[in-house]
């Protein structure tokens, strides 16, 4: 075995050392599972081993899980309806896991588990197969069962062990959200039986064999009863009964794997062990053959992970370690910026017109680090470390020395052109300027910069410490230097980039806005408006599309319309509602959450309502929503925003699959589930969703029409991924 | 194929359903047995002559299982020969046993049967039986499932009805159930339940409150904004996203109550009644069930009394009296409102949120009560049906001969 060291001690005691060759951590690949069975073999059938203690030769953890790297490929059984004998074989291959960890814990023989870091997924779930678990006292190390995060379905006995040990009720967050724990809270919820501080963790497993070391597991035992009781006990009952409710609440049935978690534990939970992860492994296979799986986990794992480590970045352009950052502006937007380039160590210059106006923009930092510190997640020392890197100033002069500017002030081509020369003028030839607009082409505010190869765009997203990702825009001349230097400087604040062309709302404002001008199109069809933002927020979007609308601002939208319409002139399509909106905005100042009155009022106690005069501006024609209906305006609001990602793979504004997708999910909360507008358009069928599209543009417009690319594509029988895909790199 | 005539309705008194209500202390078997006993006695009645005996339950668990029709059967000491069957259609079993009842004498199955229902709601609580249609995944996601209580504040949200709407409607009701206890009009079918001893425990119904007002009733707060607000209020605007806010209005003062009781009703053949000296009562018409849509679960009686009259040929303005189970306030002003239903045709001597609505027995009582009312209304035809959870709806029309 190359996994699994054994060695034998006087005691008769096998410790086996779990460590993957050539990896830093372990996690459960192919030849893993194949070896764990031999190891299961060995110490039934080896006579000189009276009891086990298993741990990891890794100063990392125990083991990370699955290596989704391998299952995202097998991930193949996306979709696709397999028939009896494929059926039968994905069922074999996805219960060997769990039948060797069974088989382990039937073995007649006591094991312990010397958890010395991480044990998530597949990693938790083989050590909870031993029958004593001792942990290390590490306040970081985590233990969890984060599959339903990507999609998937704990496989290996975790759904039937973790509910058995712990009950329903106070498994589920570990099981539906992926919640993880630490080793105390672990020992208080009775998922390990002792902590003990760090490099005793195998001596303590050996002192259980050799004192107690009972081999059987607490539901192998007669007067085993579930914590909380089964199904239909009168508590666990409901249980359930609430349980599904929630989980309908918290997913709107978006997630399959949710589901089959649900019923896994619910089915398994009635017949003994041996059954039970029976069950698990069909529901494990039925989650893994669903596109959401598919998509999730090429998205929110792998794709995320491979941006995170700079995948878009041009080849040979040496690392550009980033020091010194110009911040123009301090308002919102510039203060968060600050502050992130703060808490990565980044010494940042904060400009604005006035010193005071600067502190001001400091004092966001401020703000947080002081709510941090009194959490306890920062030092006083560290929290004062990192203010002491914002330098607020009124001078420009401080920019020099500065390895990237990152200008953030009014959405206005004049103070932009007028800011940007001011810097420029302080800038060594090797620095960066990054334009923070959300809104205004690139090209065009470069036209103001003396050196346009290296201006680019960086486009943050607000409140910018809690959103993920940066849109990097390309101007017509940015150079690949400028690209490379701004992804480094984009990972450095530990924040994802995606790289994008140059158009009128780049890549993640323009494909959002068709969210909220969808619902506005259902809102001029007619719609009751308690059903648009019902069904938007069903469909996994994190607000309906009035009430995005509403945050956005009202006023902003009209502004944008009518600039659009002053740029584009004759091509400006008038949709029926920019008409709405100008009367709401014009006539009767309604601007959204922002002065408290919208599409919704604001009561200053209580919950936001629909604002009633709503109806007297458009006629409510359809008050009641089917089933067909629910569905019909779901397709609408997200097949909008897929059509136009498509179109943007079309103008060449995206290139990337990866990049669409990871930049729709983190950059404007597009429905998670889906993995992304081009992994739900992979997910459908590109032919089936022009099918769709076709019958949507006869029936709503011309903003539904396919782009010849998807009709190209969809002769073609070909994928977004398979087209645009990066090609499998050897050996990953 | 043969009629299906009544020929006598009887039911126990309600007994407030809890530790302390009158009927606590005797068993669902006894509850059971007296009536057959008082269907028997009454009649002077050869039991040998019934073929089957149908009783609804709907926790038919515990002291309730086994079927507790044939044990009852055999409890009265009627003929071995008498079969008996328990079934279940929720709140609608004791109208359905009446039905199968029926459908077993029209069929020419059987010449004399009896249906009825039985439910001691104080010693088998509500959910005994458990069941999968809440708590197994696989049916509680598809069908958007949701407790009654909140599916009739979601009728009361979608439709319009205000808390003073229900709270009126239930004052009625009270008012109703009052009147018509104080002008003996359930003398007919009533039968006081007997203790172990043979002495009188309770001659009446337990819950009616003829002094509730609008005011005492505003002091109660709705009992499902609770759960509501915990997940299925977000269930709820799921599957009915016109919905912006779900309004809670039901709450234990115009819901129906929880009570113990039991009820028969004897249906035979015009031939077997002349033999056996049987007056007959009343003919079934027709009968019908219906699902309806689930997670709002009580909207089928409007839909099952469509798709019955339809059958029949008649129209809702051919039936000259009403009774539809108070499950909750909501549920009967709905089905008023779809049909154009008056008032003063519907639940005329009040209903469940003043008597009480002992689940598996509510059916046959309620179809007992229609039978009385005719007669001393000197009226033809009534409308009796019931909203049945996970979406369905169950209706009888009776005519007087």
């Amino acid at each position: 075995m190359e996994n699994f060291k054994i060695e034998v001690d006087g005691d008769g005691i096998a410790l086996v050392t779990f460590d993957v060759p050539g990896r830093t951590m372990n996690t459960l690949t192919a030849s893993v599972i194949k070896e764990v069975g031999e190891l299961v073999e060995r110490i039934k059938t080896d006579a000189e081993i009276k009891g086990v203690v298993i741990t990891s030769g890794k100063t990392t953890g125990f083991c990370a899980g699955a290596d989704l790297g391998e299952l995202g490929g097998s991930g193949g059984l996306g979709g696709a309806s397999k028939g009896q004998e494929g059926l039968q074989a994905a069922f074999d291959a996805g219960f060997a896991l769990n039948k060797a960890f069974r088989e382990l814990e039937t073995s007649g023989k006591p094991v312990a588990a010397a958890i010395n870091g991480l044990a998530l997924g597949g990693g938790l779930e083989f050590v909870l197969a031993a029958h004593y678990r001792v942990v290390a006292d590490l306040p970081k190390l985590q233990l969890g069962l984060p599959e339903a995060k990507v999609g998937l379905l704990p496989g290996g006995g975790g759904t039937q062990r973790l509910t058995r040990l712990m009950g329903v009720m106070a498994a589920a967050p570990y099981l539906l959200e992926g919640k993880s724990m630490k080793p105390a809270e672990a020992l208080g919820l009775k998922v390990v039986h002792e902590v003990v501080p760090a490099g005793q963790e195998v001596e303590a497993a050996k002192t259980w064999i050799k004192t107690k070391g009972d081999p059987v597991a607490p539901w192998d035992k007669k007067d085993f009863k579930i914590p909380g009781g089964g199904p239909y006990t009168p508590t666990g009952a409901q249980v359930f009964i609430m349980g599904n409710a929630m989980l309908r609440k918290n997913t709107y049935g978006n997630y399959p794997a949710q589901q089959n978690i649900m019923k896994a534990v619910y089915e398994g939970l009635q017949v003994p062990f041996d059954a039970a992860i029976r069950i698990e492994t069909r529901y494990f296979i039925k989650t893994l053959m669903t596109p959401q799986a598919k998509g999730m986990i090429r998205t929110l794992f792998l794709s995320l992970q491979e941006l995170g480590k700079g995948a878009g970045r041009p080849d040979g352009v040496p690392h550009y370690d980033v020091k010194k950052v110009a911040v123009l502006g301090a308002g919102m937007m510039g203060a968060g910026i600050a502050y992130v380039q703060a808490m990565a160590g980044i010494e940042t210059v904060l400009i604005d017109q006035s010193q005071e106006a600067a502190d001001k923009g400091k004092g966001y930092a401020e703000g947080l680090v002081k709510k941090a510190v009194s959490r306890g997640k920062l030092t006083q020392e560290k929290g004062e470390a990192i203010l002491a890197l914002i330098h607020p100033t009124a001078d420009y002069a401080n920019v020099k020395g500065s390895d990237l500017v990152v200008e953030a002030v009014f959405e206005n081509r004049e103070v932009k052109a007028a800011v940007t020369k001011l810097a420029e003028a302080q800038l060594a030839d090797t620095a960066v300027f990054g334009s923070n607009t959300s809104t205004l082409p690139i090209t065009g505010l470069a036209e103001a910069s003396i050196r346009p190869e290296s201006f680019i765009g960086i486009h943050f997203f607000s409140p910018v410490d809690k959103m993920g990702l940066v849109e990097i825009i390309l101007g017509e001349k940015t150079d690949q230097a400028t690209i490379a230097k701004s992804i480094d400087y984009v990972l450095k604040i530990k924040k994802t980039p995606i790289v994008v062309n140059d158009s009128r709302g780049f890549y993640t404002s323009r494909c959002f806005g068709t969210f909220v001008q969808e619902g506005m199109e259902l809102l001029s069809d007619g719609i009751a408006p308690a059903i648009i933002d019902n069904v938007g927020r069903a469909t996994g979007m994190p607000r309906g599309p009035l009430e995005m609308h509403d945050d956005v601002a009202l006023d902003l939208s009209h502004k944008i319309a009518v600039q659009t319409k002053k740029d584009l002139g004759d091509k400006y399509e008038e949709r029926p509602f920019t008409a709405i909106i100008a009367k709401m905005v014009e006539d009767l100042g309604r601007y959204g959450r922002k002065n408290g009155k919208g599409f919704y009022d604001y009561p200053e106690n209580g919950p936001k309502t629909l604002w009633p005069g709503l109806s007297d501006l458009v006629e409510v024609t359809v008050k009641d929503a089917d089933k067909a209906l629910i569905e019909q305006i779901r397709t609408r609001l997200l097949y909008r925003q897929a059509v136009e990602a498509a179109r943007c793979f079309e103008e060449g504004v995206i290139t990337d699959p990866r990049e669409a997708d990871v930049g729709a999910i983190l950059g404007w909360g597009f429905a998670p589930w889906t993995g992304g507008p081009i992994s739900l358009i992979d997910g459908v069928g590109v032919a089936t969703f022009v099918e769709t599209l076709d019958q949507l543009a006869a029936a709503y417009g011309a903003r539904f029409t396919p782009p010849a690319l998807l009709r190209e594509m969809a002769a073609k029988g070909e994928t977004f991924y398979g087209r645009f895909g990066v090609k499998e790199k050897a050996a990953a | 194929m043969a009629d299906a005539y009544i020929f006598d309705a009887v039911r126990t008194p309600r007994g407030k359903g809890k530790k302390d209500g009158s009927l606590h202390e005797i068993t669902a078997l006894s509850l059971a047995s007296q009536v057959l006993e008082a269907i028997r006695d009454r009649n002077n009645l050869d039991t040998s002559k019934v073929d089957d005996v149908v009783l609804g339950c709907v926790a038919p668990v515990g002291e309730q299982g086994s079927d507790i029709a044939r044990t009852a059967v055999l409890t009265a000491d009627y003929a071995e020969s008498v079969a008996g069957v328990q079934i279940n259609r929720f709140c609608a079993s004791g109208l359905e046993a009446v039905n199968m009842a029926a459908a077993k004498v029209i069929s020419g199955e059987a010449d004399l049967t009896i249906g009825g229902g039985v439910e001691s709601m104080s010693r088998v609580p509500m959910g005994s039986d458990g069941g999968a249609w809440p708590t197994d995944p696989s049916s509680a996601f598809k069908t958007y499932f949701m407790p009654q209580g909140v599916s009739a504040d979601l009728i009361a949200t979608l439709y319009g009805f205000s808390r003073d709407d229900v709270d009126a409607y239930a004052v009625e009701s009270q008012k109703r159930a009052a009147q018509a206890w104080a002008e003996g009009r359930f003398n007919k079918s009533v039968v006081p339940v007997k203790d172990q001893l043979g002495l009188n425990i309770l001659s009446h119904d337990e819950t009616v409150r003829a002094s509730t007002t609008m005011q005492t009733l505003a002091s109660l707060n709705p009992s499902f904004t609770g759960m509501g607000e915990m997940a299925f209020d977000a269930v709820a605007t799921q599957r009915y996203p016109q919905v912006e806010r779900m309004t809670h209005v039901h709450h234990a003062g115009n819901s129906s109550g929880i009570v113990d009781g039991a009820a028969g009703v004897l249906i035979g053949t015009k031939e077997m009644g002349d033999a056996l000296g049987l007056k007959a009562r009343a003919r079934i018409k027709g009968m019908a069930s219906i699902g309806s849509e689930p997670s709002i679960m009580l909207t089928g009686p409007s839909l099952v009394t469509e798709k019955l009259l339809k059958k029949l040929g008649m129209e809702v303005g051919d039936i000259d009296l009403y009774e539809l189970n108070e499950a909750f306030a909501a549920v009967v002003l709905r089905m008023m409102q779809a049909l154009d239903i008056p008032h003063d045709k519907m639940n005329v001597n009040g209903g469940a949120i003043a008597m009480g609505h002992p689940l598996g027995a509510t059916g046959a009582m309620i179809l007992g009560t229609m039978v009385d009312e005719l007669e001393r209304s000197d009226k033809e035809t009534a409308l009796i049906t019931l909203c049945v959870g996970a979406g369905m709806g169950t209706a009888t029309v009776i005519e007087r001969v």
